[in-house]
């Protein structure tokens, strides 16, 4: 990977915490009407994967999706104008911020209910397999979604079909607000899928670079034909489950941890590398946010001037 | 004596039932996603925890198929279980143990109980869209073996969840997120509404309206405008809609000959749709009218407020109707409509909300 590559990576990044950052700031002022589940904390395996991934490959999410769709390549301007519920959104207003798809990118879809895109990934899958067509489809899951069911389904089937699927769980400690520890027992997730035979690692956030060598492998394997891969990448969300603020404050994580998982933040310590790299001196910092400071405001301004769907669009999208 | 004046939201008065059914009976348990989270369930289940332990009040994993089979399998042992879901459409993962297992259990095997209650979340507004706003009642009304109970005031999801908790069968409860905030005249004791009797909201001469859930709030609404123009809606307020009230229900149409039903749901296969099937089939019913209904149309909850105006239907819907059927047309009509100031209110409960729940 040289300077240039590595600049553009800590780029892509910056680049979803900011309009993260955006969202929450405008949020208050009730023009977005929707549910949103942020991403900060979390940009770094949606960037780690993506940016291996090629147009053609597939990606599904669930219900925090922005830095998915984003990484896979979403137009922000349609993103923006979703949240804002405006004809011009990427669902056209009829899907809001948990049900993005962008599929110009192969981002093909989010839902909230969980590890509902699971088997839809599986199946992505199963027809790359059946066409005989080199690509990849990727499913990004939270923690929970290896409670359900659908998922030891999905996996029994991708694994006995040796699917082109890289199973992406991640791993912030909580659904909502229930810890890990009162839903689960104590084991590794990613040992789950190695029951199945499917290759399983778990990896820790570091930086960006590290965790884009090693997604790398792991896409490269998968497309290689060898069946699916799982990966479980241990992360945290910053912000409240749903929503703009901060809510340490309700008792059901402690500030302590918290502080512990800021401090290790993979943007940070990436920019920190970078700088030591002399790639990111002051100048170049600056431009870099003056260019995502822009395109954001433009995104703002094109959600917020894009007229609304209008009644006759509601019968248009119902199949009976 | 009892204090009139004791006024509590529909959230506290579902958690009181839970606590005092708890304190009451040994059997009965209480699991779900966010049970023991800092935000109770909407406030439904605050405290629990603290006061029965952790055995007896649960969090679970997001394993809703699995642990429906989990309560199921405890009811069948002795066990009284609740089990509550956030979403509605989350509870689709979990329709096999519900559908399969326990609507039939008694019929398969006998006289064997399976008390269990499913609580699920119903409601509307902000954006939830498709999956996280669906109200289906109708899809388990449907099914042989479940009740179903959807209270529109406090003082009945209270003594309806008492009686739920008591039932020997599965009984699915559906609260509408729009109603927990809502305050309502609620005993302290521990007292039941009894399973299939429905509630006469208001009193009227010129037509029936039969509401339930939420929808009650919005014909309350409506009711108090036509009374302005001297039309008398009476209001029959189902609480339970599966088993449904028909005597009651009989009774008032063939007082005023005229009927309008409404519900929170789509309008194919849906409960309106039973209800003045049921009427009209009746050779005995009195009936003046053609009955009419006000649903939802048929088509998933869109996000964008631009468009929520025209799924949701309320006041002004529910006048209109009424008004056509009670004979008020045209000029009436228009005036009945122009006395609906208020802003109605089609992504939020009313304007303070913020969101994002």
């Amino acid at each position: 990977m040289n300077n240039r590559e590595r600049l553009n990576l800590y780029f892509q990044a910056l680049r979803i915490r900011k309009i993260e950052e955006a969202i929450a700031a405008h949020y208050p002022e009730r023009e977005m009407r929707c549910p949103v589940h942020l991403s900060i904390g979390q940009e770094a395996s949606a960037v780690a994967v993506c940016e291996n991934l090629k147009l053609s490959d597939y990606v599904f999410s669930n219900h925090r999706c922005h830095a998915h769709y984003l990484a896979k390549g979403g137009s922000l301007n349609a993103m923006m104008a979703e949240i804002y519920g405006k004809a011009s959104g990427c669902s056209h207003g009829f899907g809001g911020s948990m049900h993005l798809t962008g599929t110009a990118a192969g981002f093909m879809g989010a839902v909230p209910i969980v590890a509902a895109t699971i088997p839809l990934a599986v199946g992505a899958a199963l027809k790359f397999k059946i066409k005989k067509e080199n690509r990849v489809s990727v499913v990004f899951f939270g923690d929970a979604a290896v409670e359900e069911g659908i998922f030891y389904e999905s996996a029994n089937f991708a694994s006995l079909h040796k699917l082109p699927v890289l199973f992406v769980c991640e791993n912030n400690l909580y659904s909502v607000y229930t810890p890990l520890r009162e839903r689960q027992p104590e084991r590794e997730i990613y040992r789950l899928a190695e029951s199945h035979n499917i290759e399983s690692v778990q990896l820790r956030e570091k930086d960006l670079f590290y965790l884009y060598g090693m997604m790398g492998g792991l896409v490269r394997k998968v497309r290689a034909g060898g069946g699916p891969l799982f990966v479980e990448v241990l992360t945290y969300r910053w912000l409240e489950h749903c929503g703009p603020n901060l809510d340490n404050k309700l008792g059901y994580r402690c500030e302590e941890e918290f502080l512990k998982w800021k401090k290790k933040d993979p943007l940070a310590r990436s920019a920190e590398l970078l700088r030591g790299a002399g790639v990111l001196d002051k100048n170049t910092a600056e431009k870099l946010n003056k260019k995502i400071d822009l395109e954001i405001e433009q995104a703002l301004e094109f959600a917020r001037k894009s007229p609304f769907p209008v009644k006759k669009d509601l019968s248009k999208r119902v199949y009976a | 004596m009892p204090d009139l004046n004791r006024k509590i939201k529909y959230s506290e008065a579902v958690g009181e039932a839970i606590s005092q059914c708890m304190e009451k009976d040994p059997a009965v348990f209480i699991i779900g996603e966010g049970v023991t989270d800092p935000k109770g369930t909407f406030g439904t289940t605050l405290g629990l925890r603290k006061k029965f332990g952790k055995e007896r009040v649960m969090d679970m994993p997001v394993a809703e198929n699995a642990v429906t089979g989990i309560i199921i399998g405890a009811a069948i042992a002795g066990m009284r279980p609740i089990m509550t879901h956030q979403r509605m459409d989350f509870m689709l993962y979990s329709m096999d143990p519900i559908v399969n297992t326990a609507a039939k259990w008694k019929f398969i095997f006998g006289d064997r109980p399976v008390p269990i209650v499913i609580r699920a979340m119903i409601g509307r507004g902000w954006g939830q869209g498709a999956q996280h706003s669906q109200n289906l009642q109708a899809l388990f009304a449907h099914v042989p073996g479940l009740k179903v109970v959807m209270p529109a005031t406090a003082y009945d999801a209270k003594g309806l969840l008492v009686s739920s908790i008591e039932d020997d069968g599965p009984v699915i409860f559906l609260e509408h997120r729009w109603l927990h905030s809502m305050v309502d005249y609620v005993p302290k004791k521990l007292y039941r509404v009894p399973l299939g009797k429905c509630r006469k909201v208001r009193t009227g001469t010129d037509l029936t309206i039969v509401s339930h859930s939420y929808m009650t709030v919005e014909a309350v609404k409506a009711a108090a405008i036509l009374e302005k123009e001297g039309i008398s809606a009476e209001i029959v307020d189902l609480r339970t809609i599966k088993p449904i009230d028909w005597p009651a229900i009989n009774r008032s149409v063939n007082k005023t000959g005229k009927l309008l039903v409404l519900d929170s749901a789509w309008k194919t296969a849906g409960i309106a749709a039973e209800i003045i099937a049921s009427v009209v089939e009746n050779k005995g019913t009195k009936i003046k009218k053609f009955p009419q209904r006000i649903t939802f149309p048929d088509m998933p909850a869109p996000t964008t407020r631009a468009l929520t105006k025209f799924f949701y239907p309320g006041v002004r819907e529910i006048v209109g109707k009424a008004a056509e059927l009670a004979g008020a047309g045209g000029e009436k009509k228009k005036r009945l409509l122009s006395r609906i100031k208020t802003e109605i209110f089609c992504d939020v409960p009313d304007n303070s909300f913020t969101g994002p729940f």
